[in-house]
């Protein structure tokens, strides 16, 4: 699979902006929907020329009776010039399906490609990726809320600016503009200084609140790019939650193409 | 006439607790507006309780909060997800399910039914989602909606969802594609009796709503948790509405569909619908008609006679405002509170009243009759008050939470009736001019000749009575419990025929949970789990209660044909499967690994690649809990009795005590909840009955102060609840969890009779010196006319609430009005006899 949600990939690697000017240039827009645009442009671009990563997941499922059960998953993620970002996510635990793999081409347009490598069938099947809506691996994540951000995939509302934490934030609704999406609309919560994410608003289509995702444990790689190490979603329909851990962020691995293509996935593990 | 006379020589006998009432008579009406205000001060506090009454509508009002059976249904509950639903039903008039127009509707009602508040998931042919490989690459798996399925796979649209299929699209489908899409479903177990009947001819849209409980408090504090407690009354009502109003459109946009309405949601809305539609319709009718007319007959008044009605609604709004007071919901049982509280309240002011009226008729100036009324009764009345309270109260024993309510409520209620008759009412009739009527009418003339009957054939009576309730309590044991919930409404609501219907037709309302959980985490894909789990569906399947059988199994047959290049033949389980040639690879040899394991893993791994081809909503959650430890297998039941569950649900956990020891399982339902609590509410209602019986029987010794009338009197008190329910058992013989409270609340009326005809008989024995004939004589002239009259009054009174839509309410009515008859039957031809035969030695 791809990456974490928000962080991106290049499209606007160009920009190159310091978060001051970004700030200032948001600051003259009063245009809502522009405002709200210029501040997904700025996430994209503080994310941008990451080149390629690898990282460890855990996932902790918690349903409403408070038990638990963990998902443990090394990601793969290679930024790709002009389109979505290409993603292998192999699977540990649970114990039957390691080994198990996931290769995704997101796209900025059009479904994404997906196919899975069953390591008990010794085979890799493709699957269909219209349904982005459903939960991954049984947790409160989507595979929408996994997949690359893309800033042509949403039209935006400025709403406000704020405060979390004691950091500055800008308050953005976005409403996806692609096939299929569970969600009517989210409202994310980005800080003005680097533009990280660390807060969305989930809502169904009926326009109720579904989840909140919350970030936290940031650090930073390679002097620019930040991570969130820690996201927590709460379903507020079910009372179930899912925890994401990260760890063991490396970049610049000398990962390629090659590493992403149907072959790759058979030798992933 | 002597009683006045003989009375004021009892004073000076009695104690100075007469001299205390004498007392407290003068100074009620020497001080009316001071009585008639304070006691409604009394009555507007407690009023002012009624701005907290809310409505419940959740039928787990029901259950205590420790009831094991909601216990285990709120953990299934909590694993999976939630399951309360709300179905609509679609008949086609014309054509079956399988038309173009139906599948239109079907899908527009499919993606409008997402939009219900608090939804979380929807059901229905058109969604279903349907796995298949294209034959062109065996390796891509396809999932996705019945409507997406291609007439040639080559035609597939991978972006094809239920929500953007239109008009045009099912316009466009062949008579094959139909009819494959139709034998798509009808071959589908998942599908086939649940959501559409194997004759294609009714299909239903389901929908599962997550509404907000109180456990959903938890947490909160102040403002949001005011807020959160308004959202939590108010949701089912909110869900209810919107799934109305999507019948009603449904119904002009496509007139050929019949729609009912089914599910959990509206059974919610019925029972507090129909409590409250009882409310509204049955209490005018009790105070405007029922009581005025038979208070007028009784005291001949007209001031008396709104006195009484004014009394009678003061102790429903107090009661009511004491149970707003005391955060008591309403829910359907306590909504025959106001009748039930209406009855109860006219025999205090009655008593009261006559004896007035009786000693102004003898000359009496107002404020000396209302003295000698209020000295006379104030003993009489608090005692047949307190039986009464007594007798409600023991429907505290009750295992069901609202029937507790209903008789604290209605308790507090006889208790204001009590402290209205002996305050407000007097005050009143003081400040109003009072016509005193004719002397002696006809009818007690009647009542001598019928006391002389007595008399003279008490020995046949006595042979005759002791057969006949005899002969009619045999048929006590044909009686059977029964709770079943949808019966608790009667034909004239919708829920109740939608349901019946939907039974009939397509599946049940009625249903079983179960969650079985294997031994670790992911031991779910244990080939041996998968295997059990299939032998427990084939065996549910087998029993003729049950329609349709939802388990993961059917899910992973599925999948297994599909990853198999959708061979026919590898629609099975993965183990079994091998013997097919399925899952060729795992027949190669692997080191290091078991077949086992392997089937495990590879099971494992079919799941998790389902898992990421699901859209919202129809994911796996509401089958497999998120450890892969434990799996939901749903049985939809036919209209059952609770009996039958009961026997059904210990067929079940026999079969998983013999066939799967080893793992943890857990079942319960709205019907089994129901099934068990009726079966454990008899029984402690008949305890709560017993102590009730000790207890007033006690009284009755201590009051009468004769141990052999106080046990004598066990006779005309129990005799008439085992003859009523000889009677129900004639013509009725379902007993549910309303008519377990009918013993301890008729308990208490029923004393009230054998008080007063027994504490007659023994006035006239003591202080008259009359032998046990002129005593029953005596009996039969003072109270005869008067226990007549109440009891026809509550005979009424219960009948009105026989008229309830809510069945347990109406049953409760009835048999209340049978026992109270027979109460009065059995003290006029059963006692007198036996009185005189104990007592035939003894005549003075």
């Amino acid at each position: 699979m791809k990456k974490f949600l928000i962080l991106a990939s290049l499209f606007l690697a160009s920009v190159g902006v310091s978060a001051d000017d970004a700030n200032k240039r948001i600051a003259e827009i009063s245009d809502a929907k522009e405002k709200g645009l210029a501040v997904a442009k700025a996430m994209k671009a503080h994310n941008t020329g990451w080149g390629d990563s690898e990282a460890k997941m855990t996932m902790i499922l918690r349903d409403k009776s408070g038990n638990e059960t963990d998902r443990k998953v090394r990601v793969k993620s290679l930024e790709v010039e002009g389109d979505g970002d290409k993603g292998l996510s192999v699977f540990d635990e649970p114990r039957d399906v390691e080994g198990t793999a996931f290769l995704t081409y997101s796209h900025i347009e059009g479904n994404d490609d997906q196919w899975l490598y069953l390591p008990a069938l010794k085979r890799v099947k493709r699957i269909s990726s219209s349904n982005k809506s459903g939960p991954w691996m049984g947790s409160e994540f989507a595979y929408e809320d996994l997949s690359s951000f893309e800033v042509e995939k949403y039209d935006y509302k400025f709403l406000r600016e704020d405060e979390i934490d004691g950091e500055k934030v800008y308050v953005v609704e976005s409403y996806p503009t692609y096939d299929n999406s569970g969600y009517s609309k989210t409202i994310t919560w980005v800080d003005q200084e680097h533009f990280r994410v660390h807060r969305i608003e989930f809502f169904d289509q009926k326009g109720d609140a579904l989840k909140t995702m919350e970030v936290s444990d940031f650090k930073q790689y390679l002097d620019k790019y930040w991570r969130g190490h820690k996201q927590v979603m709460t379903n507020h329909q079910t009372g179930k939650s899912t925890v994401v851990k990260w760890s063991d962020y490396q970049f610049n691995t000398g990962l390629d193409e090659d590493d992403f293509n149907k072959s790759s996935l058979k030798r992933a593990r | 006439m002597s009683k006045t006379t003989n009375q004021e020589q009892n004073i000076s006998k009695h104690s100075n607790q007469q001299t205390r009432t004498v007392k407290f008579g003068r100074f009620v009406v020497n001080h009316p507006w001071f009585v008639l205000i304070a006691s409604l001060l009394l009555l507007f506090g407690a009023m002012y309780g009624a701005k907290f009454l809310e409505i419940k509508p959740d039928y787990r009002v029901f259950f205590a909060e420790d009831n094991p059976q909601l216990v285990a249904f709120d953990h299934i509950q909590d694993t999976y997800d939630k399951a309360d639903n709300a179905m609509i039903v679609l008949t086609p008039k014309e054509g079956g399910v399988f038309s173009k127009e139906t599948l239109k509707t079907i899908q527009w009602l499919t993606e409008k039914a997402w939009h219900t508040p608090y939804s979380t998931r929807v059901d229905s042919v058109t969604n279903y989602q349907h796995t298949w490989v294209t034959p062109e690459d065996e390796d891509y798996m396809l999932v996705g909606a019945l409507l997406c399925v291609p007439a040639k796979s080559a035609d597939f649209d991978s972006t094809c969802e239920h929500e953007s299929v239109t008009p045009e699209m099912i316009d466009g489908m062949s008579q094959d594609q139909l009819e494959r899409l139709e034998q798509i479903v009808l071959n589908e177990p998942q599908v086939v009796n649940r959501m559409i009947n194997p004759q294609s001819s009714v299909t239903a849209v389901n929908i599962t709503v997550q509404v907000p409980d109180d456990k959903d408090l938890e947490g909160l504090e102040g403002e949001e948790r005011e807020k959160k407690k308004t959202e939590i009354m108010t949701a089912t009502q909110k869900v209810a509405d919107f799934v109305r109003d999507l019948k009603a459109q449904v119904e002009e946009r496509n007139p050929n569909l019949e729609v009912r309405l089914t599910g959990v949601v509206m059974m919610n809305t019925a029972f507090a619908e129909t409590g409250l539609g009882d409310m509204m319709t049955l209490t005018p009718i009790m105070l405007l008609l029922v009581i005025p007319l038979a208070l007028f007959f009784m005291v001949r008044s007209v001031s008396g006679t709104i006195g009484s009605v004014l009394i009678i609604i003061f102790s429903i709004a107090g009661a009511m405002g004491m149970e707003g007071w005391l955060g008591i919901f309403l829910t359907a049982p306590v909504f025959s509170v106001p009748t039930v509280v209406a009855t109860m309240a006219v025999a205090d002011s009655v008593h009261l009243l006559v004896t007035y009226m009786q000693s102004l008729r003898h000359g009496m100036a107002k404020k000396e009759a209302m003295v000698e009324s209020i000295r006379i009764n104030m003993m009489p009345i608090f005692l047949t008050s307190i039986t009464t309270v007594i007798g409600f109260l023991t429907m505290n024993f009750s295992d069901v939470p609202p029937l507790q309510d209903l008789g604290n409520v209605v308790a507090m209620g006889v208790t204001f009736a009590f402290i209205f008759s002996i305050t407000f009412l007097p005050a009143f009739i003081m400040l109003l001019p009072t016509k005193v009527s004719s002397g002696r009418s006809a009818k007690h003339e009647k009542m001598d000749q019928f006391a002389d009957f007595v008399v003279a054939k008490r020995k046949v009576l006595l042979p005759i009575m002791t057969v006949v309730c005899i002969g009619i309590i045999a048929f006590l044991p044909k009686n059977e419990l029964n709770d079943e919930f949808v019966k608790y409404f009667d034909k004239t609501i919708d829920f109740r025929v939608d349901s019946d219907y939907t039974a009939e037709n397509l599946t049940g309302l009625y249903t079983m949970f179960y969650s079985i959980q294997g031994e670790k985490e992911n031991g779910i894909h244990e080939p041996k789990f998968m295997s059990t789990l299939q032998a427990f569906v084939k065996f549910a399947e087998q029993q003729p209660e049950v329609i349709h059988v939802q388990s993961y199994t059917d899910v992973m047959k599925r999948l297994n044909k599909s990853m198999n290049a959708d061979r026919e033949e590898c629609y099975a389980l993965p183990e079994k499967s091998l013997n097919e040639n399925c899952n060729q690879v795992l027949k190669e040899a692997e080191e290091g690994t078991d077949l086992n394991t392997r089937i495990r893993e590879l099971t494992a791994q079919f799941t998790l690649m389902y898992e990421m081809s699901l859209p919202k909503g129809m994911d796996l959650n509401n089958q497999v809990s998120s450890d892969k430890a434990g799996t939901r297998v749903q049985i939809a039941l036919h209209n059952l009795s609770s009996i039958e569950v009961l026997a059904l649900e210990e067929k079940f956990s026999q079969w998983f005590e013999q066939n799967a020891p080893d793992y943890e399982v857990q079942g319960s339902s709205p019907a089994v909840m129901f099934a068990h609590v009726g079966q454990n509410n008899i029984y402690s209602m008949l305890e709560g009955t017993a102590w009730a019986l000790v207890l007033i029987s006690l009284l009755l010794i201590f009051a009468l102060r004769s141990l052999k009338l106080g046990l004598l009197s066990l006779i005309p008190n129990i005799v008439p609840m085992a003859v009523a329910f000889g009677i129900w058992a004639i013509f009725q013989g379902q007993v549910g969890m309303g008519l377990s409270v009918v013993t301890g609340m008729t308990l208490g009326i029923v004393v009230d009779d054998t008080v007063h005809f027994l504490s007659k008989y023994l006035r006239a024995r003591r202080e008259k010196g009359l032998d046990s004939h002129a005593a029953v004589k005596y009996a039969f002239q003072t109270v005869g006319m008067a226990l007549t009259v109440t009891t026809i009054v509550l005979v009424l009174g219960f009948l009105v609430l026989g008229m309830s839509h809510y069945v347990m309410n109406s049953h409760m009515g009835i048999l209340t009005a049978i026992t109270l008859a027979a109460a009065l039957i059995i003290d006029f031809l059963l006692l007198p006899p036996l009185l005189m035969l104990l007592d035939r030695k003894k005549a003075k």
